[in-house]
């Protein structure tokens, strides 16, 4: 059902880019489609009534390097969340380049109009 | 003697952090760098051809850490990126003169060369999909380098599509991942072995080549690459119709077609289907044309369109069970398709740049007669041009030789006359060029126009003269065994695992 | 962009170290807590972008030039290939953890433990937050006079056809 959720979070986003024609729109529908697969993804790694992947000193044996097996059983999948973690960052920095281009367009055409903004064609 | 693998992506990433260090007066000094960088990559690419091993970064092994893997189709691509690059930075020593900001193109530059070499190098999806998007924003901001208001509006054109493309990749990543539990390519295709295709998967396929299409510029997604490569300055247009487009978008499908989820029969329609519109709308759309890099542009749908009919036969031939020569012959007509349009339109953007440069135009119309006054690149372009078009000596004519060859050995006699057709249209385009661009009546505008020497002219050079030297590739059996041939035998044996041992 | 009024101005010059403080300390225990590089790298930005908030654009480009904050950027990038090419040499494979491996263990739960991965950290918490601050700095640095007019940004852009 949340997955579900998800995937019309990402058809709003696809909406919102392919129909909207402020350029600002445009950018912003396609940081909600990221924004979707992000949730998508660490909705993945979910346990029900589980704990944060992170072990402290009480579930960790240091003198035979065992963790305690039910941390293991109740913790959530770390790997989804560390994928998360370098998508968010990709999606920073194509975000500021998405932004500085628009501000350039403005000033050399100034509109944020893309149906003004049609110099190419054929 | 065996090249590192994290290698080929550190050398590039470190020299591009190095790069914007250098102030004013040290710009001669970081154009040196750089050369020397890209020319390092393309020897190291050439000592691994025929080598394939595994490098596991960290020492950590499969379910924990990450692989690098060179097999032959790797080491195919790393080649010809080595030699596009290497090709087209020497170029850019005074091409990229009339611009500003020097150092950050170069750095650009490199990081792009970083990213693709991860893409062919990565032996895991995730990590697929993050040199994807190193590769992908440092063109999108490279397309947009000259800020004027064209570039502008073909970069965002460009990065709003592409974004949408890498966001299709990630979701399909997440639903292999949410299925197989694992982002390892082994891993993946030995699941997928196991439980077959259910609806997520193949839903996860489906945007795969939705993504990675638009990547390649195939028929439905091609509509950033006629605004995208014009506006780029030649070098990076070189680079992006060379390389990118192959390494971010061919290499990618048919890597995760035929190695991780195993072919079948409706793939490999889907993949004749996008090869045969590519081919044919490309090209009429390019007949029209008369600005000299828009029509290029055009023309690079079009040969996609070849190479990915090639890799589609070859996956539908190996689905239906049919003869698996034919099917090995028609994956090697794809493949040394792609590596021949790497380079001879790499040279055709090289030298519609040097003419750009000297004309200040990219009209068909507002040129003439500059065979009086640019005779190298006359030779040059009438060289590429012969290539593309399939004229016997060069390398173009035997890759779509072997293509009809396969086509009409495996029974599909249209595919084969469509292949021809469009053969002739490109002939007929590229005949245009020649007349309107060199032969004819020098306009008086253009009286002053002189030939561009140097470097611009050692790399065209070098770039012809492989045009013609690649036609050995696949004539001597001791090249074709070395280059070509491993490369299609890692596409023709499927989802077996590899045979390579691991090593540091 | 000019500054704001007096209250905020003299309360964002309190917690502007308060905020940076933080920033060290998320990138320090990113090992031992959640963070780590890059959400500290963030944070640190985020106070020079309050300082720009409060106090104007003018006031932030004498304290930090973007000329310097463009050589910490990629002081930060070559510290990390730094880190991974001495996993090469000194530990056979590239990026392998030499000092966990090697010189200094550590013991868990500590925090000097986990071998070289304090030390990304920290490599890319200053990449982070020399490039968010550059980031901000241009967009807030360019100059819009009108459309089409042969104006050039006041910030350092992409290169410009001469």
């Amino acid at each position: 059902m949340a997955y579900a959720l998800c995937f019309l979070l990402f058809m709003i986003g696809l909406y919102c880019a392919v129909v909207k024609k402020n350029m600002v729109k445009i950018v912003l529908g396609i940081m909600i489609m990221e924004y979707a697969v992000n949730l998508f993804l660490i909705m993945l790694g979910y346990v029900n009534g589980g704990v944060a992947p992170i072990i402290d000193r009480a579930a960790y044996d240091v003198q035979t390097h065992a963790i305690a097996p039910q941390f293991l059983k109740t913790s959530v999948d770390p790997l989804p969340q560390a994928l998360v973690l370098t998508s968010i960052v990709i999606s920073l920095g194509s975000l500021a380049l998405m932004i500085s281009i628009c501000i350039r367009t403005y000033a050399k055409y100034g509109t944020f109009d893309i149906t003004e903004i049609r110099r190419l064609r054929g | 003697m065996s090249v590192p693998l994290p290698l080929f992506v550190a050398l590039p990433l470190v020299a591009a952090f190095v790069l914007p260090v250098f102030g004013k007066g040290l710009k001669p000094l970081a154009t040196l760098l750089a050369n020397l960088v890209t020319l390092c990559l393309l020897v190291m690419a050439v000592l691994s051809l025929g080598q394939s091993r595994i490098y596991e970064v960290g020492g950590w092994s499969i379910p924990l850490g990450i692989n690098l893997v060179l097999d032959g189709l790797s080491a195919l691509l790393l080649t010809a990126i080595g030699v596009v690059s290497a090709a087209a930075m020497l170029f850019s020593t005074r091409y990229m003169e009339q611009y500003t900001a020097k150092a950050k193109y170069l750095s650009l530059f490199l990081l792009m060369v970083a990213g693709m070499n991860g893409v062919v190098l990565s032996g895991d999806v995730f990590n697929l999909y993050v040199f994807l998007e190193i590769a992908s924003i440092a063109s999108y901001a490279l397309v947009g380098f000259g800020c004027e208001h064209e570039e502008l509006e073909a970069s965002f054109k460009y990065m709003v599509l592409g974004s949408v493309a890498s966001a299709f990749v990630l979701f399909g990543v997440a639903l292999v991942y949410a299925n197989t539990g694992s982002l390892n390519m082994t891993q993946i295709s030995a699941t997928i072995r196991q439980i077959g295709m259910n609806a997520g998967l193949a839903f996860a396929l489906s945007l795969f080549v939705a993504g990675f299409g638009l990547k390649a510029a195939l028929v439905p997604f091609h509509a950033w690459l006629p605004d995208a490569h014009p506006s780029a300055p030649a070098p990076i247009s070189a680079m992006l119709s060379g390389v990118l487009i192959k390494a971010l978008g061919v290499y990618a499908l048919a890597r995760l077609v035929f190695n991780v989820f195993g072919v079948s029969i409706p793939v490999g329609w889907v993949l004749i289907a996008l090869g045969v519109l590519s081919m044919v709308i490309g090209v009429f759309l390019a007949v029209g044309q008369w600005d000299f890099k828009r029509l290029l542009a055009y023309h690079s749908i079009s040969q996609m369109g070849y190479v990915v009919l090639g890799i589609g036969l070859g996956a539908l031939i190996l689905a239906q069970e049919g003869d698996p020569l034919w099917a090995s012959l028609a994956i090697l007509g794809g493949l040394f398709h792609l590596v021949n349009h790497a380079v001879f339109k790499s040279l055709l953007f090289l030298t519609s740049g040097s003419v750009e440069m000297a004309t200040g135009t990219r009209q068909l119309k507002q040129m003439g007669g500059l065979v009086e006054r640019m005779p190298y690149t006359r030779t040059t372009c009438a060289v590429a041009s012969a290539s593309i078009a399939g004229v016997p000596p060069f390398n173009g004519f035997w890759s779509k030789l072997i293509l009809v060859i396969a086509a009409v050995q495996a029974r599909f006699y249209i595919l084969a006359a469509v292949t021809v057709l469009v053969s002739l249209v490109t002939l007929l385009s590229f005949l245009k060029v020649q007349r309107y661009v060199f032969l004819g009546e020098l306009p008086e505008s253009l009286d002053r126009t002189r030939e561009n020497g140097g470097s611009m002219l050692a790399a065209m050079a070098f770039l012809a003269v492989l045009c013609l030297a690649m036609s050995l590739l696949i004539l001597l059996p001791s090249l074709r065994e070395t280059v070509l041939q491993p490369a299609v035998d890692v596409l023709v044996k499927g989802v077996t695992s590899p045979t390579a041992v691991v090593a540091r | 962009m000019s500054g704001m009024t007096v209250i905020v101005k003299t309360v964002s010059s309190w917690v502007k170290v308060l905020i940076f403080l933080f920033g060290i300390y998320i990138i320090l225990f990113g090992h031992l807590t959640p963070g780590g590089g890059f959400a500290g790298g963030v944070i640190l930005a985020s106070s020079y972008v309050l300082l720009m908030l409060a106090f104007g654009r003018r006031f932030v480009e004498e304290n930090l030039p973007s000329s310097i904050a463009s050589k910490l950027d990629c002081l930060g990038a070559f510290l990390f290939a730094l880190l991974a090419i001495l996993g090469l040499v000194l530990g056979g494979t590239f990026f392998a953890n030499f000092l966990y491996q090697r010189y200094l263990p550590g013991e868990p739960f500590e925090l000097v433990s986990g071998g070289t991965i304090p030390l990304a950290n920290i490599a890319i918490g200053l990449k982070v937050g020399a490039s968010l601050f550059l980031v901000i700095f241009a967009l807030a640095s360019f100059r819009y006079d009108g459309p089409t007019s042969e104006q050039k940004p006041a910030a350092q852009g992409t290169g410009q056809k001469e």
